[in-house]
């Protein structure tokens, strides 16, 4: 990538890296700005990252939950002004960078080991 | 139309003000030199020449060399005539021969721009690529090896020739093409970089015209 890119980029990429690194495998928590009318607010949402992917301005994180019984992916793009922060609650230990696997399984073989 | 001349540089996205993701071209453009102005008494129409981006002196004609040495200038790549129209700004009186033009001197953060360059080349290709025919749409029931060809291009025993301008395959990209409307998101004069939404013609670091 050029470096006059870049160079328009770094300042999205100054406020990105107050975020914890994480990757695949682990369980995050974002917290999104919501709007509704006027007001905003912030919601949390917890689950387990399944892929990071992109470079520069594109880079984006999918992150899924199983609530109720129902499976939810949600992708956010790293740089959104609507996240708010991003806490790691757990480190997972995986073999591989894309965890597709998961959404096949559900219970006890779902599980993500803890990285010690 | 007043403008400058630049180099695209390549794609990103960033985040507007209404939070909303953008894809933006970035271009290089300027410092441009005014190389010429020209006016109504002397050539007929008001317009400035702007030069850009070095060039070798070895590599210039000597004609040309005499073209940069009147505006005081070293000898340079591109040379872009903007000219004023009837019932567009007037802006030529603003500028004088040898003038240094940048970035900041022509646009400002949410002008409309148009930007024109050369598309890429995409060589020979057929009419589905180039006119957008839909092609046959269906590969089996009997169809052979004709799904992406043109059809019939006209009557045999009348009018019993091809009517000029029908499209056919050929020489595709390498065209001037100009993208309208594009919003200026953001200048940094320092930098003499620009942003505009959306995509602009041409490969990466291929010579663009932009104007307001």
């Amino acid at each position: 990538m050029s470096d006059l890119i870049k160079e328009i980029e770094k300042e999205y990429h100054e406020a990105v890296s107050k975020f914890p690194d994480f990757k695949a495998g682990d369980t995050v928590n974002v917290h999104v700005r919501i709007k509704e009318g006027n007001k905003e607010r912030i919601q949390q949402y917890q689950g387990a990252v399944i892929q990071k992917r992109g470079s520069g301005n594109s880079v984006t994180f999918t992150v899924r939950k199983v609530s109720s019984g129902i499976a939810v992916e949600r992708i956010f793009p790293l740089i959104s002004p609507a996240i708010d922060k991003i806490e790691v609650v757990r480190k997972g230990s995986v073999r591989r960078a894309k965890l597709y696997y998961l959404r096949g399984r559900k219970g006890k073989s779902a599980r993500i080991k803890e990285k010690i | 139309m007043s403008g400058i001349i630049g180099k695209k540089i390549g794609m990103t996205s960033i985040y507007g003000v209404d939070g909303r993701n953008v894809a933006c071209t970035v271009i290089e453009a300027g410092p441009c030199v005014v190389t010429q102005v020209k006016k109504e008494e002397t050539d007929g129409y008001s317009a400035i020449q702007l030069g850009y981006d070095e060039r070798k002196e070895k590599n210039t004609p000597k004609a040309l060399q005499g073209h940069f040495k009147n505006a005081q200038t070293t000898p340079k790549k591109k040379l872009v005539e903007f000219r004023e129209y009837e019932g567009y700004d007037t802006f030529v009186d603003k500028y004088s021969l040898g003038q240094t033009v940048t970035i900041g001197d022509v646009f400002e953060e949410g002008d409309f721009v148009d930007v024109a360059g050369s598309s890429k080349g995409k060589g020979f290709q057929g009419v589905v690529k180039r006119h957008g025919f839909g092609g046959v749409g269906q590969a089996t029931h009997g169809q052979h090896n004709r799904q992406r060809a043109p059809g019939s291009i006209g009557g045999a025993s009348y009018p019993a020739r091809v009517f000029p301008g029908m499209r056919m395959a050929g020489r595709t990209g390498g065209d001037r093409v100009k993208n309208t409307n594009l919003r200026v998101l953001k200048v940094i004069p320092e930098k003499n970089l620009l942003l505009v939404s959306g995509s602009i013609p041409g490969a990466k670091n291929s010579f663009v015209i932009i104007e307001k």
